[in-house]
C-alpha cells in the first residue's frame, strides 16, 4: 500500500492525483467495511488480546475501534476504544476490563506515550459501557532508545503483581509495574530494559517460567512483511530472558513461535487466550491473507507447549484420518464385522522367487453392502486401514464456530454417514448429516499437541461434554480432562 | 506496530487510516473520537550530538573482547547517504553490486588511519577510531552524535584482530540491521542480505583461520529506515566465543 504510494509521488501529476484517489477510495471502503458488520471477514492490524466479555469476544486494533465476535470464528466491526493511536491491548482485572494503548502509531522521532483506561464492560451497548480518563503510565521523549507504543500486559498469578512491556524495533523493549488497582504505573517503578529489536511484545507465566513473546520483523508492507512471533524465557520478570540456544533477548534473542504458513503472512502481536487447563490459544494478526485480498486480519492459533516452550498449533486441516485415541493408541471405528483381506497368508517356507504384486487394499464397496442401513454404533479398536475405520473431516456447512475455528461434519470416509451425539450422552453414526447440532464438532489443538474433539450440543443437556475413551474400545461422551489420556485423540494419516 | 517505514510515509499512512477510521466510525456511531495530542513529555536525558555518550575514543592499547567475545573496537566511516525505503530491496545481488560501486578501497587488507578521510562519490567522509561501550556496536548512534542521516545509510568498517598463534577452524559471526558484508584478510566470509535485525550470531562464516599476526577485518553496513547496527565475534565449533586475541585499529 505505501510502496504504491511511494511511487506515486514520483508519476505524473495526473496520475498521483488518480493513484492517490484509488488508494483513498480503496482504504475507505476497507475501513468502512471494517466498521460495518462483515461476517468472516476480521480485518484488524496489531489486535489487542481477544477478551472475553458477557459471552462475546472483542479485539481492538490500531486506530480506534475493534472486532467483536459472538462465537470467537466469525467477527465484525463495532468494538469502541477512544483514544486512537496503535496497538492496544486488554486485560480483565477483577470486574473491570484495563485498556492499554499507545497515544502515536509510531511517530517518526520516536516520540510516544502509554495510556491505560479502565471501562466494567466491552460492550459498547451496555448501559455500563464508559472508560475512565486515560492515564500516561509510559513515555518515550524521541531522544531515548526506545519508543512508547506496542504495549501488552500480563497478571503474575503468583502474586497478582500487574507488568506491562512495551516498544518497538527502536532500540529496547521495556519492563514497568502496574497497580492493579489503579492502573496507573507502580509508585517508584522504573523500566527495566529487556530486550532489543522487538514490538508487540507481552509476558506470560507457566510452570515457574516468565516467556517474553514479541515479534521480529517488518510490519505494515503487506505480503512482503516479515513479521513473526519469538519467545524467550526467564526465571524472573525482570529477565534476563534466554532463547533455546542461550541466547539473550537483549542480543537479539528468540525461538521461534509463530512465521508465515500458507496464504498467511506475517504474524505478530501476540495475546495469550488460557480457555481452560490444557487449552489455550493466541490471537495475532497476518500482516496479510492472500486469500482476502493481502488485507491484515485477525489470526487465533493453538497454543502447544513443547519441552518447555510454546509454539503455535495448527488450525485443524480438513482431510481424511484415523481418528486415534491416546488412551492405548487404538482407532474410532465402526461397530461392524471385520472384513478379512482376500490374501492367504504366506508361508513361512514358501519361495521368495515369485513375482511381487500388490494387494489391493479393503475398499468401501467390498464391506459396506454387509452393514447396516440405519444406524450404527462406535466402538475403537486396533487400526487396520480398513474402510470402517476412516474418516473425512471437513468444515460443516453451518457459519457458527468456537473461538478460532468452525464446527466440523465428521463421516465415514466415502459415505455421509455421520459422527454424532446422543442424548443420552452416547456417540453413534447416523446414516446421513443433517447439519444438527449434534453432528458438528469442535476441534481443539490442546496444550500437548493432541486434540479435544467436542460436540456442538448434545440433545436435551446443556454440559459441554467431549468425545471420550471408556476403556480402551469403548468412545463415548464425557467431561474433558486434560489430565486424562481418555479425553485426547490424534487425527493421523489413514 | 512501527516497523521500519520510512517516516515520512509512516505518519501520513496513520493520518490517512486515523482520519477515514474517525470518519467511517462517525458515520456508524462508534468512533474513537479524535486523536488527544501527546501530552507534555519531558526530555530524559542528555541530547547532544556526542560521541562519549555511547563510545569511547580507542586507545593505543590493543583490546580485549567483551566477555562473550564480540568487537567493540572498530575504525567506523562517517555515512554514505543511500536512498533506501525498505530493506527487503537488500539482496545478495543489491550488497555486492553497492558496495562495489561505493567502496573507499578495493585493498581490502589496507587499514585507515584514525580521524583521516576519503572520498565516495562526491561526499568527503572521515573515519573514527571508537569502542563501543556496548557488545554491538549502534550505528544510529555513531551518525546522531556526527549529527548525519540515521536512515538510508551506508557504513564501512575495519578493524585489526592481533593473535599470538594461529587460531584454526573458527567462525566469524555476525548479526546487523539491516544487510551487510564482511571480509577477512581480504577474502569474503560473510553476507547478511535481507531485512534482517540485530540479532547475535545471525550467520556466521565457513571455518576459517584467524592467523598468527595481524587479522583484518573489513565490514559493510547497510541500512534503510531503522536503527543500523551490528555485532561481530569469532565462535568455535560449540558456538563459544572465541577471546584469545586482542583488537586495535592500527
Amino acid at each position: 500500500m505505501s510502496e504504491h504510494k511511494t511511487l506515486d509521488f514520483h508519476k505524473t501529476n495526473d496520475m498521483k492525483k488518480n493513484k492517490i484517489t484509488f488508494i483513498i477510495s480503496t482504504l475507505a471502503l476497507s475501513i468502512v467495511q471494517f466498521s460495518m458488520a462483515q461476517i468472516g471477514r476480521p480485518f484488524i492490524h496489531d489486535p489487542s488480546t481477544v477478551a472475553e466479555c458477557e459471552g462475546k469476544y472483542y479485539t481492538f486494533g490500531t486506530g480506534g475501534g475493534g472486532l467483536i465476535s459472538n462465537d470467537g470464528w466469525t467477527w465484525h466491526g463495532g468494538g469502541v476504544r477512544p483514544g486512537g493511536g496503535a496497538a492496544p491491548d486488554v486485560i480483565k482485572i477483577g470486574d473491570r476490563y484495563l485498556v492499554i494503548y499507545g497515544a502515536t502509531g509510531g511517530s517518526p522521532n520516536h516520540k510516544g506515550a502509554i495510556l491505560t483506561m479502565w471501562n466494567k464492560t466491552l460492550d459498547p451497548k451496555s448501559p455500563d459501557f464508559k472508560y475512565s480518563e486515560p492515564i500516561v503510565v509510559a513515555t518515550s521523549d524521541g531522544y531515548e532508545e526506545c519508543d512508547a507504543i506496542d504495549p501488552g500486559v500480563m497478571i503474575d498469578p503468583t502474586n497478582g503483581r500487574l507488568w506491562l512491556t512495551y516498544g518497538t524495533y527502536f532500540g529496547y523493549t521495556r519492563l514497568i509495574e502496574l497497580d492493579p488497582i489503579t492502573g496507573g504505573l507502580k509508585k517508584g517503578n522504573k523500566p527495566v530494559d529487556v530486550a532489543i529489536v522487538c514490538e508487540a511484545s507481552t509476558l506470560v507465566y507457566r510452570d515457574g517460567w516468565y516467556y517474553l513473546l514479541a515479534t521480529h520483523g517488518s510490519c505494515c508492507d503487506g505480503a512482503n512483511s516479515t513479521y513473526n512471533v519469538v519467545v524467550g524465557r526467564s526465571k524472573k520478570i525482570t529477565g534476563p530472558y534466554m532463547d533455546n540456544v542461550g541466547r539473550g533477548m537483549l542480543e537479539g534473542g528468540g525461538k521461534m513461535v509463530a512465521a508465515t504458513r500458507g496464504d498467511l503472512i506475517g504474524p505478530g502481536h501476540f495475546g495469550h487466550i488460557i480457555l481452560e487447563k490444557g487449552v489455550e490459544k493466541m490471537s495475532i494478526h497476518y500482516e496479510a491473507d492472500l486469500e482476502q485480498g493481502g488485507r491484515s486480519v485477525l489470526g487465533i492459533l493453538p497454543v502447544v507447549w513443547k519441552d518447555g516452550w510454546p509454539v503455535a498449533g495448527e488450525k485443524f486441516k480438513e482431510g481424511t484420518f484415523e481418528i486415534e485415541s491416546v488412551r492405548r493408541g487404538y482407532a474410532l471405528e465402526l461397530a461392524v464385522d471385520f472384513s478379512r483381506m482376500p490374501n492367504a497368508p504366506r508361508g513361512f517356507n514358501q519361495p521368495n522367487t515369485e513375482p511381487i504384486k500388490p494387494v489391493p487394499a479393503l475398499k468401501l464397496e467390498d464391506v459396506a453392502k454387509n452393514w447396516p442401513s440405519g444406524n450404527i454404533n462406535l466402538r475403537i479398536g486396533d487400526y487396520m486401514s480398513r474402510p470402517h475405520q476412516k474418516w473425512t473431516i471437513t468444515d460443516a456447512p453451518d457459519s457458527t464456530g468456537y473461538l478460532g475455528g468452525p464446527y466440523y461434519k465428521i463421516v465415514l470416509t466415502g459415505t455421509n454417514r455421520a459422527l454424532t451425539a446422543t442424548a443420552n450422552a452416547e456417540v453413534i453414526t447416523l446414516p446421513e448429516f443433517t447439519g444438527s447440532p449434534e453432528q458438528l464438532w469442535r476441534i481443539d489443538q490442546l496444550t500437548d499437541g493432541t486434540y479435544r474433539i467436542m460436540p456442538k450440543a448434545v440433545p436435551n443437556s446443556n454440559e459441554k461434554l467431549a468425545l471420550i475413551s471408556s476403556g480402551d474400545s469403548t468412545p463415548t461422551l464425557g467431561k474433558f480432562d486434560f489430565k486424562s489420556d481418555n479425553s485426547k485423540w490424534n487425527f493421523r494419516n489413514p | 506496530m512501527n516497523r521500519k517505514h520510512p517516516s515520512v510515509m509512516r505518519v501520513f499512512i496513520f493520518a490517512l487510516l486515523s482520519w477515514l477510521k474517525i470518519s467511517s466510525s462517525a458515520v456508524f456511531a462508534q468512533g474513537p473520537g479524535p486523536r488527544p495530542s501527546l501530552p507534555p513529555i519531558p526530555i530524559k536525558g542528555d541530547t547532544t550530538h556526542t560521541l562519549t555518550k555511547h563510545f569511547t575514543q580507542a586507545s593505543s592499547e590493543p583490546k580485549k573482547t567483551d566477555a562473550k567475545g564480540f568487537i567493540q573496537r572498530w575504525l567506523v566511516l562517517e555515512p554514505v547517504k543511500k536512498n533506501i525505503a525498505r530493506n527487503n530491496i537488500i539482496t545478495d545481488n543489491f550488497l555486492k553490486t553497492t558496495f562495489s560501486a561505493d567502496n573507499f578501497s578495493n585493498d581490502y587488507n589496507m587499514i585507515p588511519k584514525d580521524g583521516e578521510s576519503v572520498k565516495i562519490g562526491d561526499q568527503d567522509l572521515k573515519w573514527y577510531a571508537l569502542d563501543s561501550k556496548t557488545f554491538n556496536f549502534n550505528l544510529y548512534h555513531f551518525t546522531y552524535a556526527l549529527n548525519k542521516p540515521k536512515y538510508g545509510i551506508l557504513v564501512w568498517l575495519v578493524t585489526v584482530i592481533n593473535c599470538t598463534e594461529d587460531i584454526e577452524n573458527v567462525r566469524m559471526s555476525a548479526g546487523c540491521n539491516s544487510g551487510s558484508m564482511w571480509w577477512l584478510n581480504g577474502q569474503e566470509t560473510m553476507i547478511l542480505s535481507g531485512d534482517r535485525d540485530m540479532i547475535a550470531d545471525n550467520v556466521t562464516s565457513p571455518r576459517i583461520t584467524l592467523k598468527k599476526g595481524k587479522n583484518i577485518i573489513r565490514g559493510a553496513v547497510i541500512n534503510g529506515p531503522g536503527m543500523a547496527n551490528f555485532g561481530v565475534r569469532f565462535i568455535d565449533d560449540k558456538g563459544e566465543p572465541v577471546k584469545n586475541f586482542t583488537i586495535s585499529y592500527q
